[in-house]
């Protein structure tokens, strides 16, 4: 069983408590960008096997949304973050490297 | 190859079956092929198949990284059919159901292809017309299906409670030519008649680089070393992603933990496949007795070939509603696969941006109903460079807008 902390009102509970939202960071392309970029923002995804970043809502809960990074293999949470925010948190990438060290952002 | 037969049989009898051949050769793999295929589950293997037997094909290696059909075919609950909306879903998946009927004999495998009749269950109004204009447009695409009322789901499948309370069965969308079949034998037999045809099925091989010169694939680097290829198809579901990232392009999809879960055999109960996607649950009864059960997919990104247990707890809540006898069964095993879902959750066949390299996924939480269909159009599509099948089916949908409204089809149950 998943089990997340969210980070706008502090409670902690079984993944049955939230939504999933997908992948988080998704830069929207503006006017004028590449129909590739579009693309890409609508549908190209990470999906990778380790460390993801990906957005949740608290719905049976205070309803906020926010960021959590997480292994997709082994189901380890490395941290939750605000979702006002563009990139994940220096201490959320320090837990990350900590916990899986040679881990490169991008790079996988 | 020696076939099988009544014959063989009898004549292994006679000889306490010492005589027995392997069904398919473990080669180490050569320096390099025509055609390397990654991933042997039933749609990498139904591929070099194809192109073995369409196009004479056969220097072609599948690698696979664990055993032979382990995947999501070794762990699918098997059912079969073609009902679908749009017309190039309707077109690639009834060719699959046609090859079903006859790929035993086709492979000279028992696949056990069992046409019993796969019904959905309308219960809701919305469902009905949903139902029924799937089989008008079935009608029109020459996919036979009927929309039947409640008594005839009630004496079709007799342990179906049909009154409800919450959600009472208000009609079906009936194939009478859908069915099951026995998944393990599905990669057996097509692993075997590659085998015969000079292919090599290359186990414990896992792909771990795509090497390119320029804009064009050269080979793979696996960990039994490195091997060359012209043409490199990627048909590994769940790890299509991880693969594309290897050949440095990502994909439309996502990868997600899907379950099913069997009972404990009981006496024949149930002969016909039993779907109902708005209470989310559906059931069939196995050869052996066990009632073979679907269950929900996970909402986040997962690799753990698990899933979570809430799933099983409101699929198995909805089946107890719908079918009260089974309330007091004991579930003997529950497992997960990972599944790859796209955005509009329709299969990819596509050439890739990297020149001859070839997939072929996203058939998400349905593709064991594809597989020979699949095989077919992507071993024409690798062969030829174009299949008129998968041509609907590229990768260029999602940024032209052509995407596939299939969800009805593709949601949970299957
Ligand atoms: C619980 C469950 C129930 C389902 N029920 C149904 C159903 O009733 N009807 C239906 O039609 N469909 C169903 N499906 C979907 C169906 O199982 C899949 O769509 C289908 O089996 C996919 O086949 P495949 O050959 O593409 O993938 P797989 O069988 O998963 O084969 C892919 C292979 O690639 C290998 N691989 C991965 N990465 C590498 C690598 N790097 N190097 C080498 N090899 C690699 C894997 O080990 C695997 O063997 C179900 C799926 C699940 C999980
Ligand atoms: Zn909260």
């Amino acid at each position: 069983m998943l089990i997340l902390t969210c980070p706008c009102c502090g409670v902690t509970g079984e993944e049955t408590e939230f939504h999933a939202g997908g992948q988080a960071h998704l830069q929207r392309s503006g006017p004028g960008a590449s129909d590739e970029a579009f693309e890409a923002y609508l549908f190209a995804r990470e999906n990778p096997r380790g460390v993801h970043f990906e957005r949740w809502r608290h719905a049976n809960g205070c309803g906020k949304w926010f960021h959590a990074a997480r292994c997709t293999l082994t189901l380890e949470v490395f941290g939750t973050y605000s979702a006002q925010t563009t990139q994940p948190p220096q201490e959320v990438l320090d837990a990350i490297a900590k916990r899986r060290p040679g881990w490169t952002e991008g790079g996988k | 190859m020696r076939r099988y037969s009544a014959f063989a049989i009898a004549r292994e009898a006679a000889r306490h079956h010492q005589g027995w051949e392997r069904a398919w050769r473990s080669p180490e793999p050569k320096k390099k092929y025509d055609i390397i295929i990654v991933g042997a589950g039933g749609h990498g293997l139904a591929t070099a198949y194809y192109l073995g037997k369409n196009h004479g094909l056969t220097n072609i290696a599948v690698l696979e990284k664990g055993w032979l059909g382990g995947g999501n075919t070794g762990r699918n609950t098997t059912i079969i059919r073609s009902n679908y909306l749009q017309d190039p879903s309707a077109a690639i998946y009834e060719k699959a159901r046609s090859l079903y009927e006859t790929l035993s004999q086709d492979l000279n495998y028992n696949i056990m292809f069992s046409p019993r009749g796969v019904m959905m269950l309308a219960q809701t109004q919305h469902e009905i017309r949903g139902y029924q204009r799937t089989a008008y447009a079935n009608a029109l695409q020459g996919v036979a299906t009927e929309f039947i009322g409640p008594q005839r789901v009630k004496e079709l499948c007799p342990i179906i409670e049909i009154g409800g309370p919450r959600y009472p069965v208000l009609g079906a969308l009936w194939q009478p030519r859908g069915g099951t079949a026995r998944h393990d034998a599905v990669a057996w037999g097509y692993a075997r008649a590659c085998s015969d045809m000079g292919i090599d099925i290359i186990q414990q091989c896992e792909v771990t680089a795509i090497r390119s010169q320029g804009d064009k694939v050269q080979g793979v680097t696996t960990t039994k070393g490195s091997i060359d290829c012209d043409k490199l198809g990627i048909v590994v579901a769940g790890n299509s992603g991880v693969l594309a990232d290897m050949a440095g392009f990502r994909l439309p999809l996502e990868s997600v933990a899907r379950q099913a879960l069997v009972s404990e055999p009981i006496k024949p109960c149930m002969d016909v496949v039993v779907m109902a996607n708005t209470v989310h649950g559906y059931m069939s009864q196995s050869d052996k007795g066990e009632m073979v059960i679907g269950g929900g997919t996970d909402g986040h990104n997962n690799y753990t070939q698990r899933g979570s247990f809430h799933h099983i707890e409101e699929t198995v809540r909805a089946l107890i509603e719908t079918f009260p006898m089974i309330s007091r069964l004991k579930m003997l095993r529950q497992w997960g696969g990972i599944v790859d879902v796209t955005g509009d959750r329709s299969p990819i066949l596509s050439k890739t941006p990297l020149e001859g390299c070839f997939i072929n996924g996203g058939w998400g939480t349905g593709g064991f109903k594809a597989i020979p269909g699949s095989g077919w159009a992507m071993a024409e599509l690798m062969a030829k460079g174009a299949s008129p099948l998968a041509a609907a089916f590229g990768l260029e949908r999602f940024r032209e807008g052509r995407f596939i409204d299939e969800s009805v089809a593709a949601g949970v149950a299957h």
